[in-house]
């Protein structure tokens, strides 16, 4: 079998022991982390990737000629290669290495800046973590384009009849994230793209939080656009990709000026670089981008498919367990989500019970997520989240319930 | 009492808890038993918005002494609330200006009070001397 063939027999207890933060403790307690959808854990084949690269080749690329910077450039450029290849993208070039979903979502509304006129219109959804509802303010702002957004239903699915509805002639962008980060949700994008271009209009999916659970293929998809993080599939912080359709990403003028971004440099003008370098302005994170491709490599070890299986079972089992306990309501409940848990308890405050688990070693998120607009919808101020991942177990889920319930008779 | 007399009471009775439990339940108890603030200073104005929790501060001052009321809408924050209170309230001006607040490190409470934890409880503190010495020179 080779490395990469995928484990047949899936047991979480043994994948476990490839993170070596999941040994600790906190505040006397095991380590139980459920907040994968903020961070993923960072197995030590990624970590040893990026110890490898500072002790053995570390040096600036593109630009040397001695060995070290040619094996650099190799083992950067052997990364794009990985990520084009998982992802499904047809050229290398159309792999844009990024800080982050983030920094791939300012490039293209940055971009669209001159592409863009008065009486425009951008889509949006109202699923959107909002931070990156921003840019797309910020980009109507700079072109009079109009910002539309799509509503959802109680049940945090995106209202897709509303959705057929704002296309028109005039819509040019369509913004959605794959998967909601405060619900858990699964948008259905493979029938937004093909809508949105029958109006004519050029989709960017936000795949931060489904990179993780899903393998996507971005050319069947025929999405224009696709942006992820690395440190949400177990990758380092502070790397990302953009992916871009070639036609696209030669129509968006550059977004930084720089080094490594240009052809030719005179006071009178200056030519771009071609893909993907246009858009890669000064050193990147290059030790970020090859342990990028590693942890690439160890989440298809696992396999996409093991993943979801079992990230399945503990959805299931952690809702139903969660749902015996008195005054519980979860926020969230599409028929397609991942894993991915929002809830509240009676009126108690969110931030009491992430106080109390803390205390407990259980790590989840609490607050409003990044999505306040969601938060508003169902008026309350936030919501605990817990997240699962592949290494997780349903023996931390137990520990987990046993905590809350401790937590809520402390608290009432 | 003088705030270093306060203090030196709270780190006693902290003193007498066995683990983080009681500690917990204890501060619990305090944010459920008090009540805070006249509904009428809970406006935008008196609010300190942390990403977290909400927290609500009002000062007002009668013989020379500052007296403060606040409020939370998370239970732990409220019990905080409660013991920062019980330190800084009935206090002269510039007493407060100099505090010096050894109690919040000595009784566990730092973790709640640090810059990053988004709870307002920091900037609470640093609306309660921002009043004292508005108030201070009032006085001057
Ligand atoms: C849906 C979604 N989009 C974007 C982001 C931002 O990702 P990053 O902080 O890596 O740029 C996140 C991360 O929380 C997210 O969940």
């Amino acid at each position: 079998m080779s490395k990469l063939a995928e484990h047949t027999d899936f047991n979480a207890k043994t994948i476990r022991q490839d993170f070596p933060i999941l040994n600790r403790e906190v505040n006397g307690k095991p380590l139980i982390y459920f907040d994968n959808a903020a961070t993923s854990q960072t197995p030590q084949q990624v970590i040893d990737v990026i110890v490898d690269y500072y002790s053995n080749y570390n040096a600036n690329i593109h630009r040397g000629v001695h060995s070290l910077s040619q094996e650099a450039t190799d083992a950067y450029e052997q990364a794009r290669i990985k990520i084009q290849h998982h992802f499904n993208a047809k050229h290398a070039h159309e792999i844009i290495f990024t800080a982050g979903t983030t920094h791939g979502i300012n490039l293209v509304a940055n971009g669209f800046s001159s592409l863009l006129k008065k009486g425009d219109e951008i889509i949006v959804s109202a699923l959107e973590h909002h931070s990156n509802i921003v840019p797309w303010q910020m980009l109507c702002e700079r072109t009079g384009a109009r910002l539309k957004v799509i509503p959802m239903n109680e049940n945090g699915e995106l209202i897709l009849s509303e959705f057929d509805a704002l296309l028109n002639e005039n819509t040019k962008l369509v913004f959605v994230n794959h998967i909601s980060n405060a619900l858990g949700t699964i948008n259905p994008i493979a029938y937004m793209i093909k809508e949105a271009h029958k109006v004519g209009a050029a989709v960017l999916v936000d795949g931060a939080q489904s990179c993780p659970h899903i393998k996507p293929d971005l050319q069947a998809l025929d999405v224009d656009f696709y942006v992820c993080s690395a440190h949400k599939m177990c990758g380092p912080t502070g790397v990302g990709i953009l992916y871009g359709k070639e036609e696209w990403l030669k129509k968006l003028p550059p977004y930084q000026g720089g080094g490594e971004m240009i052809a030719e440099v005179s006071f009178e003008k200056t030519t771009y670089a071609d893909l993907p370098h246009k858009f890669e302005a000064g050193t990147p994170n290059i030790a970020g981008g090859i342990a990028f491709g590693a942890a690439i490599d160890y989440m298809n070890s696992i396999g996409f498919k093991n993943i979801a299986n079992y990230e399945n079972k503990l959805l299931e089992y952690a809702t139903e367990q969660l749902l015996l306990i008195e005054g519980l309501k979860i926020y969230g409940t599409a028929k397609n989500k991942t894993s991915v848990i929002s809830f509240n308890i009676g009126n108690i405050h969110p931030y009491d019970i992430g106080t109390i688990l803390d205390k407990m070693g259980i790590a989840v998120r609490t607050g409003h997520h990044c999505a306040q607009p969601i938060m508003d919808y169902y008026k309350i101020p936030g919501t605990i989240r817990a997240s699962f991942m592949f290494y997780n177990t349903i023996e931390e889920i137990d520990t987990f319930i046993t905590a809350l319930k401790k937590a809520v008779l402390m608290l009432s | 009492m003088t705030i270093q007399e306060v203090q030196d009471e709270i780190i006693d009775e902290f003193s007498m808890f066995e683990d983080w439990e009681e500690r917990y339940q204890y501060m619990i108890d305090l944010g459920k038993t008090l009540p805070l603030i006249d509904e009428k200073y809970k406006t935008e104005d008196n609010i300190i918005k942390g990403c977290q929790s909400k927290v609500w501060v009002h000062a007002d001052m009668s013989n020379d002494k500052i007296n403060f009321t606040a409020d939370s809408d998370a239970i732990i924050t409220k019990g905080i609330i409660a013991i920062l209170i019980r330190a800084f309230s009935n206090q002269h001006p510039k007493d407060i200006i100099e505090a010096d607040t050894y109690f919040i490190d000595k009784i566990g409470l730092k973790e709640h009070l640090s810059p990053t934890r988004a709870n307002g409880l920091v900037s609470m503190v640093k609306q309660i001397k921002l009043y004292a010495i508005a108030y201070q020179t009032q006085l001057n």
